[in-house]
């Protein structure tokens, strides 16, 4: 039943990268496509740990949250660029 | 007859399998949405909370196949949960900025803009902040 439920999670996901992608590509302004990024970071979080269900491997976990981490440093560095011209200043 | 495995895998079917709609569902509202102050409310509530589900469902998995208690997915979880609205007041604050100078960013919304504060200040996504700034929420 696991097995049908992590398929069924993939198909969601792979969807919602597809939607995300979209957006990404459509715009119109540059905070949309820093949402989209934004998203698309989170959807691989769950894929990552989707994956580590469907191989029974505990170990992707550091993956995931190196990936949290670096896409929240880096959202938060576009928009600074985008406020400021300058990251740190 | 119910054995108490069965009980645990419906329970961690039923969490990956809710985690993942709510994912999908803050996608969808990112194409959906009309503009971006309103785009910003699929991503950080929707796609946050299916996540949290889906590592709530692995928490209950590994327990399940591994027998052990693991603490990461916790961490991913709250770790997100205290990011999001940190990137999504970034994210509002550039859309702001984006208004403020009148270019392809200040797309008003059906809900318009927040209101100002009453007296000199401006919001403080413009300036940088030097003495004598006025500050945004200040009562003048």
């Amino acid at each position: 039943m696991i097995g049908y439920a992590v398929m069924f999670g993939f198909a969601c996901l792979v969807l919602a990268f597809a939607l995300n992608l979209w957006r990404l590509l459509r715009g119109p302004t540059v905070g949309d496509r820093i949402v989209a990024l934004d998203t698309m970071v989170i959807n691989a979080i769950a894929l990552i740990v989707l994956t580590g269900i469907a191989t029974n491997n505990a170990v992707s976990f550091e993956a995931a949250l190196l990936l949290a981490m670096v896409g929240f440093i880096g959202t938060v560095a576009y928009c600074k660029f985008q406020l400021r011209g300058d990251i740190i200043e | 007859m119910i054995q108490p495995g069965l009980l645990a895998e419906i329970l961690t079917s039923l969490l990956i399998v809710i985690g993942a709609i709510f994912a999908l569902v803050g996608s969808w509202g990112l194409v959906r949405l009309p503009t971006l102050m309103e785009r910003l409310h699929g991503p950080t509530k929707a796609t946050t909370l299916g996540l949290g589900g889906i590592l709530l469902g692995s928490v209950a998995y590994f327990q399940l196949a591994q027998g052990v208690w693991s603490a990461q997915e916790l961490l991913v979880s709250i770790f997100l949960f205290i990011t999001a609205p940190i990137s999504a007041n970034m994210i509002a604050k550039v859309h702001l900025h984006g208004v403020r100078l009148k270019d392809a960013d200040g797309i008003e919304g059906p809900a318009g803009l927040p209101p100002k504060s009453p007296g000199k200040g401006d919001w403080a996504t413009y300036e940088a902040p030097h003495r004598d700034t006025p500050v945004a929420t200040s009562e003048e």
